[in-house]
């Protein structure tokens, strides 16, 4: 497809020997500083964790371990309680996924479909808290969340989760786009308005399902501030939070190691579903 | 879908009169129960907004102009709170570290991107590859690149340092000077998040009709030219978004000031939302941590409503 397109620089320069060159040059300088950019700082965390605490502190450093050590990672494994917080951090991803799933794709299927009276007040409401940046609004919502008794509990992540304007407009949109045929077909088979939106319409949102739920799944376990300001508790704490709490006192190595196990589950779900991730920002991005 | 649209009419017909017009009462009663069932939908939503959203926003307004201890109530305190932030010798301190970071950020994590996905755009071989690596740091949890990066500006073992040996540059201070620590975080927050930038940029790239290009070529447009009179123009619009995005997003920095330097040296890097942070939750001066949330929140909100607007004439117009 992209071979098809012309860009910027003509298949015919590209085709004379010298445009090759010029070409073959650009594309090792890419290579390169696309490695040391982007893949060394990764790499440098996956082996610096397998050093030895006098190795990894050692000048000039070693590019690759005299010797591997695996145990930094089991050290990290059990020193920093991570399935405690790796746990922690799994409950609250889940929990604020599926509450978005459910109360998002319901209110936007109401709001798309039902014509509820107020629908487009209701609508207007949510779509300007779009226009409020997220953190300035963590204090207050702190507050309200120590009010109704949340802290230190999955909850105090979970419902505010619900309230995202994004994911909700982008429901919304898609469902705006089911032609209203398909569901009076059904209603018409007898189907009442739950099992419309179970059978019907959710089957045909697959693509803006996966889309959300991506972004639910990372929002939380990438968020900081948030989960800071909410669990003291040290055994609720998620693992961005812990990480912190435990990199004054802890070898150097072991964090490391600590930071690693921290990434994979993230970079695992990216290099799994990556056509998905990349194709959802590119669409998103061309459409506004 | 023009098959249902095809058969649907029939089936209307066949169905319609069984369902004679019911009696006006019985059809008010149906439109309530229809009601009923839409708010049923939207209840669970809605309370979310309210409570996280809606009402948080009014109560940062008020606790602005309250004492607000938390279980011991509020008492009303006019502007004291304002003219209280604004003579905190850190207020000056974190919305300069703030603007300039902004400012870099900007810079950086504008134009590099810009560059990257131009030369990527035009590249044949890995695009794919090139694609994944270049988004693989924003998955990475912005802690952790916090904590890496920390490791790597670290006076003695430091990567960074031993990089500028490596090319026979002398070494910095990195985020433990007072005058490159701001720096220094904004690098962490570029390397962190200019893969969705790049991303985006590609995209648009992408949609640049190619006749364009031929056209100036023949007309004699030299590569540079090319950029600034096609690639550029056709671009404005993604340029602009995202600017006003990145402008949103570094403008409530906290988690790289906050891990790496601990808003120092010498207050060179704290910023509003880490001084947000402080007043909730060292000073316990939560009508302090609203006054300034509420300045940022109109600054801020200014520039979301000014993003909004573009973006919904560009759907409307696209």
């Amino acid at each position: 497809m992209s071979a098809a397109t012309r860009t910027l620089v003509s298949p015919a320069t590209l085709a004379r020997p010298r445009g090759r060159a010029v070409y073959w040059t650009v594309f090792t300088a890419v290579v390169v500083l696309f490695a040391v950019a982007f893949l060394f700082p990764v790499y440098w965390m996956v082996t610096g964790a397998a050093k030895s605490p006098d190795e990894v502190a050692q000048t000039p450093p070693t590019l690759v371990p005299k010797q591997w050590h695996l145990d930094g990672y089991t050290d990290a494994w059990d020193l920093m309680q991570l399935p405690t917080h790796l746990w922690n951090t799994v409950v609250q991803a889940t929990g604020a996924w599926a509450f978005q799933l459910v109360f998002c794709t319901a209110a936007a299927y109401a709001l798309s479909k039902l014509k509820p009276v107020f629908g487009k007040l209701i609508l207007g409401g949510i779509l300007a808290t779009l226009m409020v940046p997220a953190q300035a609004l963590v204090v207050p919502k702190y507050l309200t969340v120590a009010d109704l008794g949340l802290l230190n509990d999955p909850l105090a992540i979970w419902l505010p989760a619900v309230a995202n304007a994004f994911n909700l407009y982008l429901l919304k949109r898609f469902f705006d786009q089911i032609p209203r045929d398909v569901l009076e077909a059904a209603e018409i088979d007898g189907a009442g308005k739950l099992r419309v939106l179970w059978s019907v319409v959710l089957p045909m949102s697959r693509p803006v399902l996966g889309v959300v739920s991506i972004f639910a799944l990372v929002a939380v376990w990438q968020d900081f501030l948030w989960p800071l300001m909410v669990f003291s508790d040290t055994d609720k704490q998620p693992i961005s939070v812990a990480l912190v709490q435990l990199s004054q006192n802890i070898q150097l190595t072991v964090l490391i190691a600590a930071m690693v196990i921290a990434s994979i589950p993230m970079v695992a779900l990216f290099l799994v579903f990556q056509r998905h991730i990349i194709a959802g920002i590119s669409a998103g991005s061309t459409k506004g | 879908m023009t098959k249902t649209a095809h058969r649907r009419p029939a089936e209307a017909i066949a169905v319609r009169p069984v369902k004679a017009p019911p009696p006006a009462g019985d059809r008010r009663r149906r439109r309530l129960a229809e009601q009923l069932r839409a708010h049923a939908f939207l209840i669970g939503g809605l309370l979310c907004f309210a409570l996280f959203s809606w009402y948080p926003a009014i109560r940062a307004i008020v606790i602005a102009f309250q004492k607000y201890t938390p279980g011991s109530g509020a008492e009303w305190v006019g502007t004291a709170n304002f003219t209280r932030v604004w003579h905190d010798p850190e207020f000056t301190a974190a919305w300069r570290n703030t603007l300039t970071f902004t400012l870099l950020a900007l810079l950086l994590g504008f134009a590099v991107p810009f560059v990257l996905a131009l030369v990527l755009n035009e590249l044949r071989h890995a695009k794919a590859f090139f694609r994944v690596v270049v988004y693989l740091p924003v998955m990475i949890p912005p802690v952790v690149s916090a904590l890496l990066w920390k490791w790597f500006y670290d006076p003695g073992a430091g990567l960074a340092n031993e990089a500028l040996r490596f090319l026979h540059l002398p070494t910095s201070n990195w985020s433990n000077g007072a005058d490159t620590a701001l720096v220094s975080l904004v690098i962490v927050a570029t390397w962190a998040n200019l893969g969705g930038t790049v991303l985006i940029y590609l995209a648009a790239l992408q949609s640049i009709p190619g006749e364009l290009y031929e056209a100036a070529e023949l007309d004699g447009a030299s590569l540079l030219q090319r950029v600034r009179h096609v690639t550029i123009p056709q671009t404005r619009f993604v340029i602009l978004m995202l600017m006003l995005l990145q402008i949103i997003a570094t403008m409530q920095v906290f988690t790289e000031p906050f891990v790496i330097t601990g808003g120092g040296p010498e207050n060179a890097t704290v910023t509003v939302l880490y001084l947000i942070y402080k007043y909730a939750f060292l000073y316990n001066d939560f009508g302090g941590a609203c006054a300034l949330s509420v300045m940022l929140l109109i600054l801020l909100g200014a520039f979301s409503a000014v993003y909004l607007r573009l973006t919904r004439s560009g759907e409307e117009g696209a």
